[in-house]
């Protein structure tokens, strides 16, 4: 059976080739650093499952401080120059987006088919996994397409695969750290805290004032925890349900769908969800970290602004009461 | 509530543009010793939890096959095949683009379109193209369009897939709800998405069209479009 366990040990081996690759790199002067993070993050990835909570808890303090302390530089891996990539374009023509296709048709058509497929009894992919495994799939199914068409030995597209790692850097862990930065919040109890002062603190007399409090705090909150669905279970339960459901007779599932779209507003603005909004503006190789965030500030106010009118309108004049 | 502190000192670092990594293990800290639990304890919770969230890194695996079709022209024929469209511009471009990210994934087909799959090799490089074509050289303004691409990427499915009924987040308020006592249909929760989601066209939409409107000014006052403005 393909577990999620198979794909890590994948990855993994993907992180040990960068790292060895790096460690030869001339070009880089701090090589080294490079070399020392991947083959870090290759072992969490290999080994993790097996090592003790502090074994795991000591590599993540070595990616942070080589990747904190500015020990990372951009490794320089051969590759095509402007040119040559102009002239490849117009040979190969549009068969090029094909393999990048590729990816999305196996991840759906995976999605779909592998719940059923069986090997022996078994299942052929972890039934719980099936999005994520049926996106390396497509992945693996397009390196493979790809490198067969365009006669690519296995050292290109992990030097390729370098490149571009080398050019997120640090920021391609950001997103894992900030999880398990929400895990420890979870356990000093952040949300509990929130959530008192939410429902202790505000005095909130007016059915308006209730909508305008859970759809703020739902923005806020999941702006501080990186992702709405941390937010969503503190701020309805201490403002959502017993305020403008219960108090003031809101519709629940206008109540709830609304409230968690506030939270989707936050997840626009706020460098906690870098995956979103951190890591795409290293990709696209934005002078300004905070770049995409910007761009995105102006359609999440307004947005904000309409989900409270809605809500608002909504929960308390349509979508029949029910219990 | 010392707890909270450590949430102080994460946006803190993020204000004051301090590597997000120190400010995540200031953070980690501050709330975990707020909270009376001791450093190796913090240390090894967090170990736990990162290694609990490897698939969030998972998505990375993308970059080697992507990487090797830019190294044979990706990005190039990107922007060869939006210069064949005479009508296209940055704005009109990722209004299209948007349009098509919510209605897949209203659908459930979330896992078209993203930012390393699709945003890096196809969507920026072309809006990129479209907004060159129309004389925009100055290269702070061309990253504020490949911004638009990703933040455009982003908005579609985030206010797209909540129409969905199978969708990560109606699960989890359904299941949440019923906890608390509240009964709800997905279908209901699928349905009070659609006005969130027009509005999210609407709005952003308009932004995108008033970027074309800003990039025709710019080119405007930085010469003719023949001429590249950009100091090397």
């Amino acid at each position: 059976m393909i577990t999620l366990e198979s794909i890590y040990v994948l990855a993994g081996a993907l992180f040990g080739a960068y790292a060895v690759f790096s460690a030869f790199d001339h070009a880089n002067p701090k090589r080294f650093g490079n070399a020392g993070f991947w083959g870090l993050l290759a072992t969490s990835f290999l080994f993790g499952s097996h090592l003790s909570d502090l074994a795991n808890g000591v590599i993540v303090l070595g990616l942070i401080v080589l990747g904190g302390f500015g020990f990372l530089g951009i490794g320089k891996p051969r590759t095509t120059t402007l040119e040559e990539r102009r002239a490849a374009a117009q040979h190969y023509g549009n068969t090029l987006f094909l393999p990048a296709l590729l990816i999305p048709a196996v991840t759906l058509a995976g999605t779909f088919l592998f719940k059923d497929v069986r090997l022996d009894g078994a299942p052929l992919v972890d039934p719980k996994q099936v999005t994520v495994i049926s996106l390396v799939l497509g992945t693996v199914a397009a390196l493979a397409s790809a490198m067969v068409w365009l006669k690519a030995p296995p050292s290109v597209p992990i030097e390729e695969g370098r490149r571009l790692a080398d050019t997120i850097g640090w920021a391609m862990v950001l997103p894992q750290m900030l999880a398990s930065l929400g895990a420890i919040f979870d356990l000093a109890g952040v949300g509990r805290d929130v959530g008192v002062i939410a429902s202790e603190y505000l005095r909130l007399d007016t059915s308006a004032l209730a909508v305008i409090v859970y759809c703020v705090g739902m923005a806020v909150f999941t702006a501080v925890m990186g992702n709405a669905f941390g937010a969503f279970p503190v701020m309805t339960a201490a403002v959502g349900l017993p305020l403008v459901v219960h108090k003031f007779g809101g519709d629940p599932a206008v109540v709830a769908a609304i409230g968690m779209l506030s939270g989707f507003c936050g997840t626009l603005v706020t460098p906690m969800a870098a995956n979103f909004n951190i890591v795409p503006a290293a990709l696209l190789e934005l002078p300004d970290r905070y770049g995409v965030i910007k761009a995105q500030i102006p359609t999440a106010i307004l947005l904000l602004l309409i989900n409270m009118a809605l809500m608002y309108f909504l929960a308390f004049h349509f979508g029949g009461r029910h219990v | 509530m010392w707890s909270l502190l450590g949430v102080a000192v994460i946006a803190l670092g993020f204000a004051l543009r301090v590597n997000p990594l120190l400010a995540i293990a200031a953070a980690a800290l501050t709330s975990g010793l707020g909270a009376h639990i001791d450093f190796f304890r913090i240390v090894a919770a967090f170990g736990h939890a990162f290694v609990e969230s490897r698939y969030v890194t998972v998505a990375f695996l993308v970059l080697p096959v992507i990487g090797l079709l830019e190294r044979e022209g990706l990005q190039e024929r990107a922007r060869l095949l939006i210069g064949r469209l005479r009508a296209a511009t940055a704005g009109r471009l990722l209004l299209v683009y948007l349009l098509l990210r919510q209605l897949t994934a209203s659908v459930g087909l979330v896992a078209l379109g993203g930012q390393a799959p699709m945003v890096r090799p196809l969507i920026a490089p072309m809006a990129e193209a479209a907004a060159e074509q129309r004389g925009v050289r100055d290269k702070a303004e061309r990253a504020k369009v490949r911004a638009m691409a990703a933040a455009t990427d982003n908005i579609g499915a985030f206010f797209g897939e909540d129409v969905f009924i199978a969708i990560g987040s109606i699960l989890l308020i359904k299941g949440f709800l019923e906890q608390s006592g509240v009964i709800v249909q997905p279908i209901a929760l699928s349905f009070w998405a659609i006005p969130t989601a027009i509005a999210a066209f609407l709005i952003h939409g308009t932004r995108l069209l008033l970027l074309d409107a800003r990039l025709v000014r710019r080119s405007a006052a930085s010469g003719t479009p023949s001429q590249p403005i950009e100091k090397p």
